[in-house]
């Protein structure tokens, strides 16, 4: 069984973002990150290999991304991934990033693919969904339990009011959120280590579109100052929430 | 031509939810001259579909069927009845489910996807929608290119709008037998007031110190007929189930009212629960950031001041 991750690449969460002439994203200073649902999809995938059990016997990744991505992708070989791809195009939308991954992954018989259910920068939750329609496989989203015996795939997946026990046939794309490992990984030093020797393939770019273009960023107005109220009259704030935020 | 809304239903009955979205494409067809048909898969009544009329939607189009979410079933039904409609604009939630389905819809319809909308778009030449980004710091306007566009929309963000009218319902036959998904089993939440329905939610963080302390916020959650909720570490601790972790990585919400005890307002907290319409801080520590993003807050012990506010709700509800 090989595991492939679609991993992103973005601004730690505690960026304080800006934006150049309220067009672009200002990159300086910015710290990059594995997209922390990615991390969690990569953690599980490494638990499933190390299980002897499971009959896993590889693990990658593959980003979408210019040569500055690439510290990212060490990072997930760092975490164990056994090799990563990279398709030399930039990420300038949904579409377009799940039409170069599915172009990338599409005849290297993978039988799991991941993928995180949101990327922390655009927040779209939609390149899982679009690269298995792409690739014509099934997909099962909010994944947060994959569990496999033998060639069986046993998922836990969320939905509005409950959990639902699913289980689906090899290659698919399972859309992956909190609870599908417990913690994400970190790297350890071996890991860094052996990091630099493993492959790191270029792929270039397919020919595709993107259906989407941002135009204009703008941050949000300050929000005025927290009315404060003394501990020993909340009747006092029922009264604001009652009368002034009118939301009791 | 028109504007498709696809309306999940639960157990053959329709959520708050589903109003706001068809609320939401009546407003968007107006925009665009156009009416609003509304797709329903899964076996509902006649008079629950009826509810849809009152929103805005002209027509009703039910699938029925087994229900199970298969995305390839659910995408190939909802591409041929926006074909069948002429559809320019199909309307989702951006839910578990909608998150599901737009993106499969978009490959098959060659349509862009503005997704995780909570207002009507800015403009429809270009259309143009606007959207949160980097988890709420900031807000883009983002052109959607194609003839065909997918909205998915944030629940709990746009006005239920009562129209009062009556709608025509079709049946629309479709191949549902070919899932790929096998549903083994599910479990419901049952009595519990689900995060992502609740107009109020109660929320605890790690200055709660035990799973065993929650009982005051579960009681004033039950005063107000509200949610419960957690910060990360908190039901990384496994003091709280992972569905009630509110944040950048957990739910992301947007309830009336919403409630922070012990928790500091860490950045990717407050990105799961900024888009609140009132946020109250209760934190023993004057200085915790969650005040900065706060419209209300108390200084003090929570194990205190949440019980005094239940008696306070309670004595203010008897007058
Ligand atoms: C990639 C990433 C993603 C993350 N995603 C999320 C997310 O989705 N959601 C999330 O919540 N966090 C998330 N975090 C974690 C986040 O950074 C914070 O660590 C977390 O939110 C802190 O939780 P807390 O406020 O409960 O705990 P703490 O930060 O420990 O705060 C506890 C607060 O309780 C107060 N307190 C103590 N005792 C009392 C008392 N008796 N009465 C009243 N107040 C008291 C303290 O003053 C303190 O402010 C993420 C972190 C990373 C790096």
């Amino acid at each position: 069984m090989k595991i492939v991750v679609c991993l992103g690449n973005v601004p730690d969460t505690t960026t304080k973002v800006k934006f150049s002439d309220g067009a672009a994203f200002d990159k300086t200073g910015v710290q990059w990150i594995i997209n922390p649902w990615d991390e969690l999809a990569l953690t599980r995938a490494m638990e499933l290999k190390e299980d002897a059990g499971n009959l896993v016997s590889s693990v990658s990744v593959v980003t979408v991304g210019g040569k500055d991505v690439e510290p990212t992708m060490r990072k997930a070989l760092a975490i164990g991934a056994d090799d990563a791809m990279r398709v030399d195009a930039e990420a300038t939308d949904a579409y377009a990033v799940a039409a170069q991954l599915a172009e990338a992954i599409k005849d290297k018989g993978f039988d799991i693919i991941l993928s995180g259910i949101e990327s922390s920068d655009y927040n779209g939750s939609m390149v899982g969904g679009m690269l298995a329609e792409m690739l014509d496989i099934p997909s099962v989203s909010a994944v947060s339990g994959l569990n496999l015996s033998g060639s069986d795939v046993d998922i836990t997946r969320d939905i509005d009011g409950g959990k639902e026990q699913v289980s689906v046939s090899t290659p698919f794309v399972a859309i992956v959120q909190k609870g599908i490992a417990k913690e994400a990984r970190i790297a350890a030093m071996r890991g860094i280590m052996m990091a630099r020797k493993k492959p790191l393939a270029v792929v270039p770019a397919a020919e595709v579109e993107s259906l989407t273009e941002f135009v204009e960023f703008e941050l949000p107005a300050p929000k005025p100052p927290c009315k404060m109220v003394d501990a020993d009259n909340v009747a006092e704030l029922v009264d604001l929430l009652q009368n002034e935020a009118k939301v009791l | 031509m028109s504007v498709l809304v696809y309306t999940e239903n639960w157990d053959g009955v329709f959520k708050k939810l589903s109003f706001e979205l068809v609320s939401y494409a009546t407003k968007v067809a107006e925009m665009i001259g156009t009416s609003v048909t509304a797709v329903s898969i899964g076996d509902v009544a006649d008079d629950e579909l009826n509810r849809l009329g009152t929103f805005g939607a002209l027509k009703v189009i039910k699938v029925e069927g087994n229900t199970n979410l298969d995305n390839q079933v659910y995408t190939s039904i909802l591409a041929e009845v926006a074909k069948a409609e002429d559809a320019k604009v199909v309307v989702i939630s951006h839910n578990n489910t909608g998150k599901a389905i737009a993106p499969r819809l978009s490959v098959k319809l060659n349509a862009a996807v503005g997704a995780g909308l909570i207002k009507l778009p800015v403009s429809t030449n270009p259309f143009t929608v606007s959207k949160k980004v980097f988890s709420g710091k900031a807000k883009a306007n983002v052109v959607l290119k194609t003839d065909v566009k997918i909205l998915t929309l944030s629940q709990n963000s746009f006005e239920v709008i009562e129209k009062g009218g009556a709608a025509t319902i079709e049946t629309f036959a479709a191949d549902v037998s070919d899932a790929k998904t096998v549903v083994k089993d599910v479990q419901k939440q049952t009595g519990k007031i689900l995060l992502n329905d609740a107009e109020m939610v109660v929320s605890g963080g790690r200055g709660l110190k035990s799973a065993d302390n929650w009982g005051v916020i579960e009681d004033l959650a039950e005063v107000l007929g509200a949610g419960t909720a957690c910060s990360r570490p908190v039901s990384d601790e496994g003091w709280r189930p992972h569905e009630e972790h509110t944040g950048q990585t957990g739910k992301i919400i947007a309830p009336n009212l919403y409630i922070a005890a012990g928790i500091s307002g860490a950045i990717q907290h407050m990105a799961g629960i900024s888009s609140s319409k009132c946020i109250v801080a209760i934190n023993n520590d004057a200085d915790a950031p969650v005040f900065e993003s706060s419209d209300y807050g108390i200084v003090g012990d929570a194990m205190k001041v949440l019980p005094a506010l239940a008696e306070a709700i309670k004595e203010a509800k008897n007058k």
